[in-house]
């Protein structure tokens, strides 16, 4: 594609003020997607959500090390960068998790014996961190060509002690939490891909929270399919 | 002819027996291996555990060292877990730096830690913004045939209850610390968070405590972390195939059983302990 194609959605016109009343709140914070920005790798992009923000670059499918080779699918890979210092066992935990989840929707078996590799990059960091990353790296996975069964998206949701409940909260919110749920869903029927918890909360809560993360990942996916819309219908 | 048509088709193997809901070493697809936990085996330690589900074995010992807290909390110990996956317990796992199965395995635990607040680290300081304790948790895993997180919890937890710290009173004239190692009390435990491990086969079907080679079969894991009050401490599901929330409704419910079990083992042992 000829240079960057730039995209930005506003889901709600007003900028995120307090928190919705009880019950899920559905505002989701500014989003805005740049794809195919870096020429190097086979595929490209930038996730904006809010102030956080994460480019991802996807190198695939491409030559694999014979001791990672796995003879009927592809080797999936993700390298992900903080902001500052060296990646440290958090981060390879979370390396974990996106790849796991991408592994679910990648049609590794259309490309054995060969890697797919995910670079991702922490721009800035202002809450919903593992969310943007999941959400810039299946960007990127569509901007390189990869085959995937369907996509997905990586939301947030923050329990304050009073149990209500935070979409896409900030870093001070999260901070605030008692407890800060993270979930991948897919966009074919929304099932629970991946999840991620930190702090107590109770059954009810956990229902409550997937019910309003399935809510938000609709308005996500909707501007994943406006923004490639917009890309695709200018050639 | 089974022998050679499990090497050779292992999934093909599995789904026949999960048609008739049960699992090749004659399991039900609810049922956990035989646990057994054992507490204070080793002396050096200030508190040692050894659990086994089924064959799985980790053993997790916790040395107390003096350190000082962190500037932004003074009044706060540390709580520092490591687990060891070395070649010792599966041919995956080569020596040297820990692999990403370790490092995933340390994160996970020390999640739970903090999530759970199963003691407060306020307990472990000594004189705050000088002295508190650390409290090295190394779980070592002897032998890996599935469930490691499960394997790991419990016996961090054992481990915990077992640990005995001695009085510490820090001399006003010296400024340093005396260590009573006549006088030990055991730590405030305040919750008991306890790991189910499920794994999903073929995108539908839900078994509890896979082994190694149903977690390799298996299109994806999940972990469920509860306290006595029903509390979630975590939900680890590292990504995998996709499930409902009906699917994840009858997971809490087998979390919930499996607690109490748990919870039931761990009473007995600990109430058939001598008393030193």
């Amino acid at each position: 594609m000829e240079g960057a194609m730039q995209t930005e959605s506003k889901i709600r016109a007003d900028s995120r003020t307090e928190p919705g009343p009880r019950g899920p709140g559905c505002s989701l914070r500014h989003f805005a997607c740049e794809q195919n920005l870096l020429s190097r790798p086979d595929g490209s992009a930038s996730f904006l959500q809010g102030d956080t923000s994460v480019l991802a670059g996807v190198y695939g499918p491409a030559e694999v090390k014979i001791s990672k080779e796995i003879f009927n699918k592809a080797t999936l890979e993700v390298i992900l960068r903080p902001k500052t210092g060296l990646p440290g066992v958090a981060e390879k935990s979370r390396e974990r998790l996106i790849r796991n989840t991408c592994e679910a929707v990648v049609l590794g078996a259309l490309h054995p014996r060969t890697s797919i590799t995910v670079v991702l990059q922490v721009v800035s960091d202002a809450g919903s961190l593992l969310a943007c990353c999941l959400n810039a790296a299946c960007m990127a996975l569509v901007d390189a060509g990869v085959p995937m069964r369907a996509l997905f998206c990586g939301v947030t949701c923050a329990l304050d002690s009073d149990g209500t409940l935070m979409l896409d909260p900030t870093a001070k919110q999260e901070k605030e939490a008692r407890a800060v749920l993270t979930f991948a869903l897919d966009s074919v029927e929304r099932k629970l891909l991946m999840s991620t918890t930190k702090g107590l909360y109770s059954d009810a809560e956990l229902q409550q929270c997937l019910a309003a993360a399935q809510t938000a990942s609709t308005h996500v996916f909707r501007f994943y399919r406006e923004s490639l819309q917009r890309r695709y219908s200018k050639s | 002819f089974l022998m050679s048509f499990r090497t050779v088709e292992p999934l093909e193997y599995y789904r026949r027996f999960l048609k008739e809901n049960c699992r090749p070493d004659g399991r039900e697809l609810g049922e956990f291996r035989t646990t057994t936990v054992n507490v204070g085996s080793i002396g050096t330690a200030d508190g040692s555990s050894l659990v086994k589900l089924g064959n799985t074995t980790v053993i997790c010992g916790i040395k107390a060292e003096f350190g000082a807290p962190p500037t932004d909390a003074p009044d706060k110990g540390y709580v520092v877990p490591n687990v060891d996956l070395s070649p010792l317990c599966s041919w995956r796992f080569r020596s040297g730096p820990p692999g990403e199965e370790a490092q995933v395995a340390s994160q996970f635990i020390a999640d739970v830690i903090e999530n759970s607040q199963i003691i407060q680290k306020e307990d472990l300081c000594i004189s705050s913004g000088k002295l508190a304790w650390v409290l090295y948790c190394d779980l070592i895993c002897l032998n890996h045939d599935g469930n490691i997180l499960d394997a790991c919890t419990f016996a961090l937890l054992a481990a915990l209850k077992n640990v005995q710290l001695p009085e510490v009173t820090i001399n006003e004239e010296t400024a340093l610390a005396e260590v009573n190692l006549k006088k030990k009390s055991y730590l405030n435990i305040r919750t008991h968070p306890v790991a189910t491990s499920f794994a999903v086969f073929d995108d539908t079907l839900l078994i509890v405590d896979p082994t190694e080679e149903e977690e390799h079969l298996a299109t994806g894991t999940l972990t469920v972390v509860m306290d006595e009050e029903g509390k979630l401490c975590c939900l680890h599901k590292p990504g995998g195939s996709g499930l409902t929330g009906a699917k994840l409704q009858d997971c809490m419910s087998r979390a919930v059983t499996r607690h109490k079990e748990v919870k039931k083992l761990m009473d007995e042992v600990f109430k058939s302990m001598k008393p030193k």
